[in-house]
């Protein structure tokens, strides 16, 4: 009860969320309500027990994300446009429900949630779920799963993930480093 | 007893929410959000007591920290970046 009490709570914070952060132009402020929304995500996948998951969103949605994108905004503040003064909205509104309309007629053939029968449940969970104790000695399934039987998976998201990361140093602190360089070059000349 | 902590919790998020949306400077969304942070850690630590699985404290404690972190960036950055125009003027 009280469980259907916090979903119901927290997808509508979450759609609340949601609606402000198309309507607002404050760029700051939107930056804010993304951590919110990770936030509102994380503690839903909580309650859903999908620990894991929640963790990551906390961490990469709440923490790192909301960082970059304010380094992001310091770095192109006066660079923003004005925003467009009108379109039609109509065909890009037509499309989306289309498309979401598509995508719940996909979710009716889905199995419900939890379900034993499903698929997803009858594969190779039953053989995680007896083996992964004895065979890896890791008492959470999920983290058994993540980093042994798909080690090599993990290590290669790793490596995505530090790319990337790397990517988005070189391109934040570019800036900063040419006007250290422009510094040193003057005083060099000034010496 | 959890139960009602839990409901109270959700209507401080609501109201909190509400302050992110209207408030007026930026200093109001940077504390908004550090409430928020807050008052979804103690929601799940609250909810772990009612669903007994008291192994997501530790996850809590884990919020805690991201979000400690993410507000020092903030501010640090609100404090350091150039900004401070967008406190005083707000135009949303």
């Amino acid at each position: 009860m009280i469980d259907l009490v916090i979903n119901i709570s927290l997808l509508t914070f979450l759609a609340i969320t949601a609606v402000a952060i198309v309507r607002m132009t404050n760029l700051f402020a939107i930056i804010m309500l993304f951590g919110m929304f990770s936030l509102l995500t994380a503690a839903l996948f909580v309650v859903m027990d999908a620990v894991d998951v929640a963790f990551t969103e906390a961490a990469v949605g709440a923490g790192i994300s909301t960082v970059l994108m304010i380094t992001t905004l310091a770095l192109t503040k006066d660079q923003d446009e004005k925003h467009p003064g009108c379109h039609r909205p109509w065909l890009p509104l037509a499309v989306v429900i289309v498309t979401g309309a598509a995508l719940v007629y996909g979710t009716l053939d889905i199995p419900a949630f939890g379900d034993p029968d499903a698929p997803a449940q009858t594969h190779v969970a039953p053989y995680y779920l007896e083996k992964s104790i004895p065979e890896t000695g890791v008492p959470n399934v999920v983290t058994s799963v993540l980093a042994s039987y798909r080690g090599f998976d993990t290590l290669g998201e790793i490596v995505v993930v530090f790319t990337a990361g790397i990517a988005v140093l070189l391109l934040i602190g570019g800036r900063h480093s040419t006007s250290k360089n422009k510094k040193n070059k003057r005083e060099e000349n000034d010496a | 007893m959890f139960i009602a902590v839990s409901l109270m919790i959700l209507v401080t998020l609501g109201l909190i929410l509400a302050r992110a949306l209207m408030g007026p400077t930026i200093y109001d969304r940077i504390a908004a959000i550090n409430m928020f942070g807050t008052k979804i850690v103690l929601l799940i630590a609250s909810f772990a007591f009612l669903s007994g699985r008291t192994d997501l404290l530790d996850i809590a404690l884990v919020y805690v920290l991201i979000n400690f972190i993410a507000v020092v960036a903030v501010l640090r950055l609100v404090e350091h970046g150039d900004f401070h125009s967008s406190g005083k003027g707000d135009d949303y």
